[in-house]
């Protein structure tokens, strides 16, 4: 009713604040995307040499040792292959089943003393966790018969450890976000909690658990502090077979934190790890669209909101 | 007769100490409309949900009283939740369809039930919409979503699923909230022609759809059952003063 009676004076400098306000908030998503848009550039413009001067042949050849100049990248991918793929084996299950317990079992007190702490696990700095890994982790792996403690499996588990807060914390989240009347709609026909819970809660809110999911994986794939610390860091061919987890590896973005303050600027060895930057990024852009695609599939069909 | 469904002396206190239902006694009988009408937060919901115990689900509640379903004592260690709310089914204000097919939707508190006889899942689904009045609008096209039918159909698909089940007792929780007028009429024709086979608890829109559609009515107000009647007298001739206020607009 105020707003229908103003006073007609007024509305001019309304329309003024809105236009700025719109106008800050344009330059503001704009940005975000000229920045993206700008870190892709400055890579490329880097790391473009070394897809142009080194055969794609010997680029992904199976050999990396840049002082003899051999920069096969195939050891790094399936570095950072392995220890991903671990640590989202273990974190994905572990952290959505925590994540359900917290949101659906959990008497309220106690979902109110973990959920801050989970959310403080998510800000230990990555190396802490990192030295952790080293000094408690890596020598119970290689009691348990592995050559070594330093391995892709440490790297892995380290990982899950460092990704589980986040994707437990923004599932929980999605699950609360899930209103009472569809787990209502359920029980009011005899279900059971547990069937509630699979056939209702877990599809409304299915687009939240995958974000907490690409979230989950981003930080594994970005992670290099950590992973520097527990891998192993040999850049070796795993032979191929189950064993390949436990053995020493090196991760792409290990490589480039570990090899980058020794390269001389716009050498070969430079250009290659800058194309390894941008491999990176390439791989964090299929993670995202593959992550828009499933949310945006599913959406359509379980999107249970909106009605009325 | 024995009344179907019959609460005595039942009190319901939630956790922050607001009192929803007082001393409320009541005996419904089978094969009726029951309509419970009051003003918002009189505790008409809070009384439904606890005629099929999704009242267990609220914390920290406390409860007082007994609840008797076909003269069962339904807070009995050996009632099965699970069966007392196929037994005692329940329909929200807000449409629920499940993710999932329309048939999915009809068929899946059967297949939760045990239920695997595809001929009898069959049988369910079609007369289960038909009840509901939904058969000829979606006969069709059983397979698609059920997130894509309009808010009236949902409506009676969520009233075709609890009918699928076969229950005894439906519980109505302001099912025509959001329904246009059309949509309306058609639920509540759908609803007294349900009574030759169940027995039907509603909170209904308004005082206007609570006469129109009432065998026997209940006035609720601040958690007090403050008059219970059959439709023509507690609509004509209120005997409380309050019921009186109410039904004329006075207040509420």
């Amino acid at each position: 009713m105020d707003t229908a009676q103003a006073p007609p004076e007024s509305l001019p400098n309304r329309r003024i604040g809105e236009r700025i306000i719109e106008g800050v908030i344009l330059v503001a998503g704009i940005s975000t995307i000229l920045i993206v848009a700008l870190i892709f550039l400055f890579l490329l413009k880097e790391g473009i040499n070394a897809f142009l001067d080194i055969p794609l042949r010997q680029l992904f050849g199976d050999r990396w040792y840049p002082i003899e100049g051999i920069y096969g990248l195939m050891p790094l991918l399936v570095g950072t292959t392995l220890v991903t793929i671990g640590a989202v084996i273990i974190a994905v299950p572990l952290g959505l089943v925590a994540a359900i317990y917290l949101g659906e079992f959990a008497p309220q007190w106690l979902r109110e003393i973990l959920k801050p702490l989970i959310e403080i696990l998510a800000g230990i700095p990555s190396i802490v966790l990192g030295f952790l890994g080293w000094v408690a982790l890596a020598p119970l792996i290689q009691n348990a018969g592995a050559d070594t403690g330093l391995t892709a499996f440490t790297g892995s588990l380290l990982l899950a450890y460092m990704s589980l807060p986040t994707i437990i914390s923004i599932s929980e989240d999605a699950l609360y976000a899930v209103p009472r009347e569809y787990r209502d709609g359920a029980l009011a026909i005899g279900a059971t909690q547990w069937q509630t819970i699979w056939r209702v809660v877990l599809p409304a809110a299915r687009s939240g658990l995958v974000i907490a999911v690409m979230l989950g994986i981003g930080r594994v794939i970005g992670e290099t502090m950590g992973v520097l610390l527990v891998t192993g860091n040999a850049a070796n061919m795993p032979a191929f077979g189950p064993g390949m987890f436990f053995n020493p590896v090196r991760t792409m973005t290990a490589t480039i934190a570990a090899e980058m303050g020794e390269v001389a600027q716009g050498s070969l060895h430079y250009s290659v790890l800058f194309g390894i930057g941008l491999i990176l990024f390439l791989i964090t852009f299929v993670v995202n669209w593959l992550a828009a695609r499933l949310v945006g599939v599913s959406g359509a069909r379980t999107k249970v909101g909106g009605q009325v | 007769m024995q009344p179907k469904i019959s609460l005595q002396n039942v009190f319901y206190t939630y956790a922050d100490e607001t009192e929803a239902l007082r001393n409320v006694s009541l005996d419904v009988l089978p094969n009726q409309v029951f309509v419970l009408f009051g003003p918002s937060r009189s505790g008409k919901s809070t009384l439904l949900r606890l005629l099929n115990r999704l009242s267990d689900l609220t914390e920290g509640a406390r409860f007082q009283g007994t609840v008797l379903v076909d003269g069962r004592n339904i807070f009995d260690r050996s009632v099965d939740v699970f069966d007392l709310r196929r037994r005692v089914s329940m329909v929200f204000a807000v449409p629920t369809p499940l993710p999932g097919s329309i048939r999915d939707n009809l068929t899946y508190g059967l297949k939760m039930a045990g239920q695997r006889n595809a001929s009898l899942l069959e049988t369910r689904v079609h007369r289960s919409l038909e009840q509901a009045g939904l058969w000829d609008e979606v006969k069709d096209r059983l397979d698609s979503s059920a997130m894509a039918l309009s808010g009236g159909q949902k409506q009676r698909l969520c009233l075709a699923r609890s009918l699928a089940l076969e229950p005894e007792v439906i519980l109505l929780d302001n099912p025509t909230s959001g329904l246009d007028p059309i949509s309306t009429s058609v639920v509540e024709e759908t609803l007294r022609e349900l009574t030759d086979q169940y027995t039907i608890i509603m909170v209904p829109h308004s005082v206007q759809q609570a006469a129109r559609i009432a065998d026997r009515a209940g006035f609720l107000l601040n958690g007090e059952l403050v008059e219970v009647n059959d439709t023509e007298s507690i609509f004509l001739h209120p005997l409380d003063k309050r019921t009186e206020d109410y039904i004329t607009g006075r207040f509420g």
